[in-house]
Parts: structure tokens; sequence; C-alpha cells
């Protein structure tokens, strides 16, 4: 315990059980707050949110067997997005480790694969020094989430606490400072380019380099996209700002990867979802990119120049470079390759139509207008975090909390509690799909027992709809498994729990549902019925080139 | 797909030869043998490694196994000089006829022969995998009943 204070630890999310009863009696005698969820994915993705919100480590503590299986989803969720989190899991004594004991499980194992690090601790001595190591492995570097796995008689064991050093790990320093003659490089090729675009990801917000990136791509006078993780690095009513990239990315975003002569991609992974097809992606293009994980260097795209480092110490010395050699590209120099931008924007802007029945996206632009573009939205996954990611215009970053990489529906509710938890003065509104909200419904009671006024927007369209969408484009409109129509009534369960409870049928009642629900002092839950069969646009079908969009 | 002899340093505990197996599992890496043993510093130990794999996949095995937090060092040895060698213990039928025809093999690859039965030798050798390839080519015909093999281990050479 006295480590967690040391590392900073304020707030634990968790869910008791025999095999952390010790930490837990412990634990009440700190003044560490503890939230209790009502069930252990709750925990950890509300301390993903947490860590997102807060750019921070984030705490969740679960008993062994049920409670550690129960993070799995979450872990995976932290490990593919990169967010720091340290997972505390209860275990059987060790003497009956093996042994098949009751609530037994091997989390180590069965996590192995998707943490950055995990440990069992063996000795009540190792312990301080353990926990240590896994606050800094899971902040530094490439950020993740750390489990340590703590037997019952290692907790139930006393120990003395001297306080440690930073820990140093013969095996473990990453690369923080970029290699200067790749910069060079890198520079060389930014004064030939014509055509540039910056293509920002989760790595620059994670590193908090937004503001880096923002006087980069300014100084540039270069184009800016980002993908889903990267969504608020750089402000999103900037005329630079190109939208998102990739299969729901803007027409323009997409097009100008099509045609841009240097592409620099910081803090990104080129994962599928924003390549599309990899031999069509930046045909014309040389690659720069900046990332701290060599291993997302060359992984799915060749790259012309590989920089390792921080996207903070990296976008920092660029810009000093530039400033350096007095390196300017005036609005005039750049015109031929913005106004081609603008026209792809005007021809093929994001569009949607509101007529009879509630459009989805909006929804997603009164909330915007109403919450004048300041709220931190965590989604669920599908058409909704789409939606989202589309029409709420993020200026700044930790705005925008989704789980990008696993797309773990279930996320946005505990996300949002996380994240609330982290900023108790912001407004924090969970963007949900009715099918997803009812993966973590539960949380709603957390919600309300702690008095945390999250803000639940549900876009009910009575589908699993992007799956819908997917069988109307490729499977013949054959909704096998989609239609979700039988559901609670969502504004009287949350009432039910204590919360209130919204719904909006018809467009004039948008506005009314989120004024009310988005002042009242507590936790709401807002649901409005909206068009069922509306799609997602643009689309890029899976394997397709980016530039091959459907569109409205 | 060129071969790779890569030869890791690791920390000495529980569970590191699972975090790199399961690296190569779980990335679709190919693993043709695997060795570990300690070093002279008990809580290192060395694991060699060979995978075939273009120049792409060699560089994130490389990365991805630098990247474990348990594994000190990635050294990949191809295109590098190095000795690399491996043992094997090969039982092969010992009738009459052949005695002397296995004795002459065992004479020329400078084998040793570590178990005699009535109807069995088991002859033990070291070196390249061209060279085990080579005597098992020549004893098959004669009847091999088992064979057990280290996999390769391998160090770079220092400069002359
Ligand atoms: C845990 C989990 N199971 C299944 C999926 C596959 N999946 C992706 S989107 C989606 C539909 C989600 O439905 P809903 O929450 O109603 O969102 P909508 O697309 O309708 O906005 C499904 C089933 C997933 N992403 N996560
Ligand atoms: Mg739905």
């Amino acid at each position: 315990m006295a480590v967690l204070k040391e590392e900073g630890v304020d707030t634990i999310f968790g869910f008791p059980g025999g095999a952390v009863i010790d930490l837990y009696d412990e634990l009440g005698r700190t003044d560490i707050k503890h939230i209790l969820v009502r069930h252990e994915q709750g925990a950890i993705h509300a301390a993903d949110g947490y860590a997102r919100a807060k750019s921070s480590v984030g705490v969740c503590l679960v008993t062994s067997g049920p409670g550690a299986t129960n993070t799995v989803s979450g872990i995976a969720s932290a490990y593919m997005d990169s967010i720091p989190v340290v997972v505390l899991t209860g275990q059987v004594p060790t003497a009956l480790i093996g042994n098949d004991a009751f609530q037994e499980v091997d989390i180590v194992g069965i996590t192995r694969p998707c943490t950055k690090h995990n440990y069992l601790v063996k000795r009540t001595d190792d312990l301080a020094r353990v926990i240590k190591e896994a606050f800094h492995i899971a902040r530094s570097g490439r950020p993740g989430p750390v489990l340590v796995d703590l037997p019952k008689d290692v907790v139930q064991g006393k120990a003395k606490y001297k306080p440690l050093p930073e820990p140093r790990m013969a095996s473990y320093h990453p690369t923080y400072q970029p290699n200067l003659k790749q910069l060079h490089r890198a520079m060389a090729l930014i004064k030939e380019a014509k055509k540039p675009v910056v293509f920002s990801g989760g790595g620059v917000i994670l590193s908090g380099a937004s503001k880096e990136l923002t006087e980069f791509g300014k100084k540039l006078n270069a184009p800016v996209t980002a993908s889903l993780m990267g969504l608020g690095s750089f402000p999103g009513s900037h005329p630079l700002w190109l939208g998102m990239l990739g299969m729901h990315g803007t027409y323009r975003a997409n097009m100008a990867i099509g045609e841009c002569d240097l592409l620099i991609g910081i803090g990104v992974r080129f994962d599928d979802r924003v390549t599309g097809k990899v031999a069509a992606f930046a045909p014309n293009a040389r690659i720069i990119h900046i990332d701290i994980d060599p291993t997302s260097i060359s992984k799915n795209i060749p790259v012309t120049i590989p920089i390792v480092g921080d996207c903070k110490v990296s976008l920092k010395a660029l810009n000093r470079l530039l400033n350096e050699e007095k390196v300017k590209f005036t609005k005039k120099a750049r015109k031929p390759w913005l106004d081609q931008i603008q026209k792809w924007q005007d021809t093929k802007p994001l569009r949607y139509e509101q007529k009879d029945s509630i459009k989805p996206q909006y929804v997603i632009e009164r909330l915007y207008e109403l919450t004048k573009g300041k709220a931190i939205i965590t989604t669920e996954v599908g058409q909704n975090q789409m939606w989202a990611a589309q029409y709420y215009h993020f200026d700044h970053p930790n705005c925008f909390i989704t789980s990008g990489g696993l797309g773990c529906m279930g996320f946005g509710l505990p996300a949002a509690i996380g994240a609330q938890m982290a900023c108790p003065d912001r407004l924090v509104v969970d963007v949900a799909g009715d099918g997803s909200i009812q993966m973590n419904i539960q949380e709603l009671a957390t919600a309300v027992q702690y008095g945390l006024p999250v803000k639940v927007v549900i876009l009910n369209n009575r589908y699993l709809g992007m799956v819908r969408q997917w069988q109307e484009l490729f499977y013949k409109k054959k909704y096998m498994a989609t239609d979700i129509e039988h559901a609670p009534d969502f504004s009287r369960l949350a009432e039910a729990y204590g919360a209130l409870g919204l719904k909006a049928t018809k467009p004039e009642e948008v506005d009314s549902v989120l004024k009310e629900g988005l002042k009242s002092p507590g936790p709401a839950m807002m649901d409005f019925w909206v068009a069922r069969e509306e799609g997602v646009y643009p689309m890029v079908p899976a394997g397709a080139a980016l530039t091959e969009m459907l569109l409205v | 797909m060129q071969k790779h002899t890569i030869s890791l340093l690791v920390d000495n505990e529980p569970g590191v030869l699972s975090r790199v197996a399961g690296l190569f599992s779980g990335r679709g890496f190919n693993i043709e043998s695997l060795c570990v043993a300690e070093t002279l510093d008990p809580a290192i130990s060395r694991i060699t490694l060979v995978t075939r794999g273009d120049d792409a996949i060699a560089e994130q095995i490389n990365k991805q196994a630098n990247k474990l937090i348990n594994v000190i060092k990635v050294n990949d040895l191809t295109g590098t000089e190095y000795v690399e060698r491996e043992m094997a213990l090969i039982k092969v039928q010992a009738k009459a006829d052949y005695r002397a025809e296995i004795l002459r093999i065992v004479d020329i690859f400078r084998c040793n022969i570590v178990d005699v039965s009535p109807a069995h030798y088991t002859i033990e050798v070291t070196g390249t995998a061209d060279k085990l390839a080579a005597i098992l080519s020549l004893l098959r015909p004669m009847g091999v009943k088992e064979i057990a093999r280290t996999g390769a281990i391998a160090l770079g050479r220092e400069k002359k």
C-alpha cells in the first residue's frame, strides 16, 4: 500500500473476493478511494478510462480465478491501445498453486500475450519492488497494462518497507531520443515535399505531444489527419484538419493519402482499419514514421525514414530544426495542394439528411453543439463509435476515449466512470449503441452509488448496427442474428437503477432530451430511437484501397 | 526463406521460455529448433533459436523479441561470422553384416559410440546441421530406430 501511495495512486477500481480480502482490509486503512464496480470488466475499463482522461496510470484490483478472468477483455483492450494500467489480481496461496485449488487460474499464463508484462509474486520481500517495476513498465516507453498476481500468503506476510529508488532494469530501456541523423534525413524530405500529409495517432496523445504536433502541422502548413486513437491530437476545428483516416475516414483524408508525396506518421501503427489494402496505401508517397516502439515501424507498411523515439521529444526536435533552418512553407506555396483538398471536401463532405426519424448523426451534432465541444466522450463499439468520431470534433487530447484496437463492446460506460473519477469537474458522455450498452449496463449502479454524473447517449437502432451494415452491403441484406429489437426500455431501466432515464423518438425531442439529461446533476441515460438502417459512410470495404470508398 | 540463427540472452526465471515461445506462436513465426541453458551468470540464460523467414519477418522477430521485458539481448547471427553446433544421439540397428560399415562411418565423422546392445549401437554425433544430415543419410538404410537432437547452439566468432 505504501508503494501504491508513493506511485501517486489515489483511486482503485475493484471488486473483492477471498484471495484479496486481506488487501481490501488494508486498503480500508488508507485514504485511497475505492470504487466498487459491479463486474470486473467494469473495473478494468474504468481504470483504462481513468488513465486516459488523467494521463496517468489506472489501477484495478480483483480476486483470483473468475475475478481475474473477467478482466481479460479489458486488459486486451488496454494492451491494443497502449494504455497504462496496473492490474492487481489475487491468487491462491503459493503452496496451492498448480493444485487446481478453489478459484485458481493461471492468470499470468492467460494474460501473457495481452499484457506489456506480468508478474507472479512469490515472496513478500519482492512485493514492493515488483509493484514499483509494474508502474514503471506500465507508464514508460510505449505504455501498456501490467498485471501483478498476488498469492494470498504473500500479501499476508510481513516485510519491512523501505522506499525504493526508481527501478533500473537491465533488459528494459525504451528509446526516447530520436537519432539526429534520421531527423536530418526527414527534414530533407520535408523540404522537398509538395503534397505532404501529417498523420497523427494515439502515441501523440500518450506522450502529451499534441501541442508540438499542432505546431508542427502549422509550421508545415500541411493537412493533418489522425487515426481513431489520434483524434484530439490536432484541433478538429482547424482549417488544416482533414478528419479521420481509414475505413470510415473522410473522403478528403483518404483521397489525400492516395495523392500525397510525403506521409509523416507520428505515433501510429498503420493498422489495417487505417491502411485498407496495403499495396495501394499512399502509393505515391515517401513515408517518415516516428514511433517509440520499433516493432511498429515497417511492420505493416515499409517506410522510407524510420525514427524510433518519443513523439514529443521527436516533434520538439523537428520543430527546432525547422526554426533553426528557417524553413517556411507559405500559404501560397501550399496553395495547389490545399486547394485540391478543399475540392475533395466540397464534393464529398460528411453528410446525412435529417428527415422524419431521428438520424444518429444529428444526435451527435446536437451533442457537440450543446456541449460546445467541451465534453469528454467515451464510446461503445460499432456505428455509434464511428458517428461519435466523425461528428464530434475534438479540439483537445484526452477527450475521446474509445476501445480502438480491440473494439470491445461494453467499454464506454465503465470508461466514462473512470474518466469522471479522473476529472470530477468535466462533463463525461458515453456515446452508446443499444447492443454494447447491455454488455456492462450494470455499472449504472456504480455511477449512482458514487454520485458520478456520467451521461449515456444511446443511439438506439435496435440492431447490432455495424454488423447489420456489413450484412446489408456484403451479405445480401440477410440480417442474421443482428436484430435486437427485444430489449429493455432503457429509460425505465435507468430509473430502476436510480439514474435519470429519458427517451426521444422524434427529431424535435432531441434537443430537449439532451438539454435535460446534460444539465441533470446525477447520472442520466438518454435513449434516442434513431433511424434503424442508417449506415456509416464513407466506407472502405475491408481489403479495398482507401480511395475506393462507398459513399452516400 | 532464409534460415536465421538467433541468440537471445534472457533473465533466467520461470515463464521466460513461454514468453519467447508464445511470441513465436502468437505472431505466426516458426521455430525450427530452440535450445536453452544457463550462462556463466546463473541469473541469465541463453536461448539459441533457429527460424526461417524473409528479411522483413526476420526484422520483426528481432524487434519483437527485443521488446519482451525479460529479453536482455537479441543477436541475429545470420550474415555474421559464427560457429554453430548441434548434437544428436542416433540409435541404429547393428546387424552383423553392417557393423563394420557403421564403425567406419563413426570413424569418418568422428562420432562416438556411447551405448552398445546386442542389436543396436547408439551414436553420439556433433556438428553443423549439414554434417548431421549427411551422417543420417548414410545410417538410414541400415535402420535408424530412434533419434534425439539438441537443436543448434551458436556463438559469434571473435575477431582474429
Ligand atoms: C465484445 C464484442 N462482441 C462482438 C463484437 C462485434 N461487433 C462489432 S460492432 C457490433 C454491433 C454493436 O451494436 P450496437 O452496440 O448496438 O452498436 P451500433 O453499431 O448499432 O451503433 C458488434 C456485435 C465486438 N466488437 N465486441
Ligand atoms: Mg445498435
